[in-house]
């Protein structure tokens, strides 16, 4: 009853507390704001970066410093793990996702093809990340992203 | 269906499908952070973990001081017979021949800088350089850094830029790297190197003959500024004194002896036109410049040894022995166990942890001494806070309980130290930096650190700065290879710890397993872990790796120490001793070092017996005479009547144990 809730919640707010410092350099309770979305995504949540953003309103002070404090970081964050906000991406889904740009179902997407969906669609990658993730997913040769393939081998290095 | 709704969503479908996979790649890209930031957690807190037992030790020797005869740590050993130094040069040649088999570098003083490009490739060749050059040169450096001030001030007005270099501790492969991305030093190319030039790498003797090579050529533009780690109880623990010993078999003692001198020579710090402090760790509420300035700054061969001269030792060997007048925790606990027969192990250090250290910073005078303060004292607090402190971003400044020396400083120490000696920023090293370099107290302090890959490959990158003559900072970085994954390594790290504290752990889990079903859950678990091995890590993170849970989610505590067997001890010996051993694996080398006093490698079986009854002491367990005779006579193989430290190490697995650890559990 409210013992294992309360016993629940203590348990999710340790864990938050130990992402948090991983990031809390200085050990003094608070992060780079930047460093947000790192450790909500380490906590397993799956948030887009709108939702991110939103997050950021709730844990940002009045003036922003460019500091997120634990004291009102804690309490939003234990609220998303309980109601299981930010839900994962199952492989499937994402393996559907891939399929879709996949226009003719040939089993992989050219370069071009995925450079302007990806950094002209949905949340647009930064130059950076599309081209930290084409290290790893172009197939030089054919130059193109075979896709089965990459998730298979991201998701072995996740586990 | 209409042409339109279709199309709209066909786009529906590729923004829904594109976010998606962005998602999905934001989330795999943070967990691999997460995982990289806290491999970098467990390589610095064992670190730090390491250098605060470093200094317990020594408070240890200090405290058994009467017993031991120690005392000839405190002065230097007479370095050189000759009395006329001008006259070095020759006697070395007369003294050392160098075979003709020997095909590396021949120094001709004073040097040039063909000596220097000779040096460089020679290094790069794996070669060394032979002792009497080596012995040459460092006499050579001594006679130029006696000239020089303890505080080096430098003007950017003839030259363009001046490079600031951080830690190198030893790695050759970095300083080969910023050499050639940023030139060889000369007079348009002026270097400061802020410290730690050695430890820890394995050419830490070659940097030191490539800076010590260029300081003499080009002695304007060339400057160094002493770290912590030009200190030779430093160099006895973390790697540099064996690297020499290794290197120069013949002539080790003489060139370790002759660098105790050379580092107490070592500039304290460097300002640029008169605004850029350039020194290696940072500063203190009472740093003062001046004072600084004035001291005699070769007294002090080693800062964590003591005051050095007369009086002042005496008094500093008091202070320590107020702190301990309450003898460490164990060895009270040991008095109360005289009845009991089975020795136990409990480390104060670690007990006390956090909250209650032997700290070596602190105020300068002792609470509630009578004995009026040193002036030998404070140049020992002067110099130990440049060489040792930290800056944080919180106002105020109190003692580093990481590290044991120097303190931790506020922005509002380095705005005070600014105003009263009109500085416009602090470049500092002393510190890790993931990207090398660190911007702190709104951009007035930089931590710069030059070691890429220091912990393991792909650890970190390395950086310089580049200060031009307005006093604008450019940051240059690089990584000397391929980043790779460091977790496996930071782990194997961390198991290692996890078997030396085998027996605390288990009695730990222990007490949070009421009804003996070897599983506790997984939050009693954290709390056991980081109670036992003081390391402030993400354990709930690092569970999976570390141990084994059952279905419902509880840990199975005895699978931690799964795939950590250790070899078969000799029988006569307690298994406790065994795991004790792993644990200060290090702690016992340096002690067998101060007292093996000729550094010989070997010490008779009195002088062991001695060794292994100050160890004891030093974590509280009880060694009786019947095993330690036995034991000894049982590691002595080669019945000469001494033992070699490595027939030692040998005797309990040791020197193999850090290659087993991670691996099958069938190493033996």
């Amino acid at each position: 009853g409210a013992q294992a809730r309360d016993g629940a919640v203590a348990e999710i707010e340790k864990k938050i507390i130990e992402a948090f410092e991983v990031f809390d350099h200085e050990c003094n309770k608070t992060v780079d704001v930047r460093e947000i979305g790192s450790i909500v995504r380490s906590l397993g949540c799956f948030p887009t970066e709108a939702e991110l953003h939103e997050l950021l309103a709730k844990v940002e002070e009045e003036e922003p410093t460019g500091h997120i404090h634990l004291e009102k970081f804690l309490p939003v964050m234990t609220k998303v793990l309980l109601d299981r906000s930010y839900r994962p991406i199952p492989e499937d889904v994402l393996l559907h996702a891939f399929e879709v740009l996949d226009e003719h179902k040939c089993g992989y997407i050219t370069k071009e093809e995925l450079v302007k969906y990806l950094t002209k669609e949905g949340e647009p990658f930064t130059q950076e990340e599309m081209e930290d993730m084409l290290s790893t997913a172009l197939d030089p040769e054919t130059n193109s992203v075979h896709y089965r393939d990459y998730i298979s081998m991201m998701i072995v290095d996740e586990t | 269906a209409h042409p339109g709704t279709s199309l709209c969503h066909q786009m529906l479908f590729f923004i829904r499908a594109a976010i998606l996979i962005q998602n999905w790649y934001r989330f795999t890209m943070a967990r691999l952070e997460m995982r990289r930031r806290y491999s970098l957690s467990i390589f610095q807190s064992i670190e730090y973990a390491d250098e605060q037992d470093q200094l317990q030790v020594f408070s240890t020797l200090l405290f058994f001081f009467p017993f031991v005869p120690v005392s000839h740590i405190f002065t230097s050993p007479s370095v050189s017979q000759v009395v006329d130094e001008g006259l070095y040069l020759t006697e070395f040649e007369k003294k050392i021949d160098v075979p003709d088999s020997y095909y590396g570098p021949r120094l001709s003083f004073p040097l040039t800088v063909e000596d220097a490009n000779a040096l460089l490739h020679a290094f790069r060749n794996e070669q060394l350089l032979h002792a009497r050059y080596v012995l040459q040169l460092l006499y050579e450096t001594r006679r130029v850094l006696k000239e020089m001030p303890n505080i080096t001030h430098l003007s950017t007005s003839y030259s363009k830029e001046i490079t600031v270099c951080g830690d190198l501790h030893g790695n050759l492969d970095d300083l080969l790297l910023i050499f050639y991305k940023n030139g060889l030093p000369s007079e348009q190319n002026r270097y400061v190197f802020n410290g730690d030039f050695v430890d820890r790498g394995k050419n830490s003797m070659e940097i030191l003959i490539i800076l010590f090579a260029f300081l003499l050529i080009y002695p304007n533009d060339l400057h160094l500024n002493r770290g912590n780690h030009e200190d030779y109880i430093m160099n006895l623990r973390y790697g540099f004194t064996k690297e020499v010993s290794k290197k120069y078999k013949d002539h080790g003692q003489q060139i370790l002896c002759l660098l105790r001198d050379v580092f107490s020579w070592l500039p304290l710090a460097t300002i640029i036109d008169s605004k850029v402090l350039i020194l290696h760790g940072g500063i203190s509420d009472t740093t003062d410049l001046d004072f600084l300035n004035a001291l005699e700054r070769n007294k002090l061969t080693c800062l964590l040894s003591s005051l050095c001269s007369g009086n002042s030792f005496f008094f500093f060997f008091f202070l320590k022995l107020k702190s301990l007048m309450q003898p460490p925790k164990s060895v009270r606990d040991r008095q109360d166990q005289l009845k009991e027969r089975i020795p136990t192990t409990r480390p104060s250090k670690h007990t006390a942890g956090k909250t209650q250290h032997i700290s070596l910073s602190g105020s300068a005078e002792p609470s509630g001494s009578n004995l009026p303060p040193d002036p030998a004292l404070k140049e020992w607090k002067q110099i130990l806070d440049i060489l040792w402190s930290d800056p944080r971003s919180q106002n105020g400044c109190t003692p580093n309980k990481c590290r044991g020396g120097g303190c931790y400083f506020g922005p509002d120490v380095t705005a005070k130290l600014f105003e009263r000696y009109n500085l416009k920023m602090l470049i500092r090293s002393h510190e890790f930096k993931p990207e090398g370099y660190e911007i702190s107290h709104n951009g007035k302090v930089i931590t710069i650190f030059s070691a890429s890959n220091y912990y393991e490959e792909g650890s970190n990158r390395g950086a310089y700065i580049k200060l031009n003559p307005e006093l604008i900072p450019r940051f240059v970085q690089y990584q000397v290879s391929k980043v790779g994954t460091i977790e496996s390594s930071a782990l194997k790290c961390l198991r290692e710890k996890i078997y030396a504290h085998r027996s605390e752990l288990t009695s730990a889990f222990a007490q949070y397993d009421l009804n003996g079903t070897g599983r506790i859950s997984v939050n009693d678990w954290a709390a056991a872990m980081e109670s036992v091995l003081q390391l402030e890590l993400p354990w709930r993170m690092l569970r999976s790796q570390l141990a084994q849970t059952t279905p419902d989610g509880e840990v199975d505590f005895m699978s931690c120490f799964y795939d950590l067997k250790i070899g078969q001890p000799i029988k006569e010996v307690q298994p406790a001793l065994v795991e004790t051993l792993c644990r200060y694996r290090k702690d016992l080398e340096i002690i067998f070092n101060v007292i093996d006093k000729d550094r010989s490698g070997l010490i008779s079986l009195e002088e062991f017996g001695q060794t292994w009854k100050l160890f004891a002491s030093h974590l509280g367990i009880d060694v009786y005479d019947e095993s330690l005779d036995k034991l000894v006579l049982s590691i002595d193989y080669n019945k000469d009547g001494h033992i070699d430290f490595n027939e030692f190490l040998e005797a309990f697995h040791v020197a193999e144990l850090v290659g087993c650890l991670g691996s099958s559990p069938s190493c033996h």
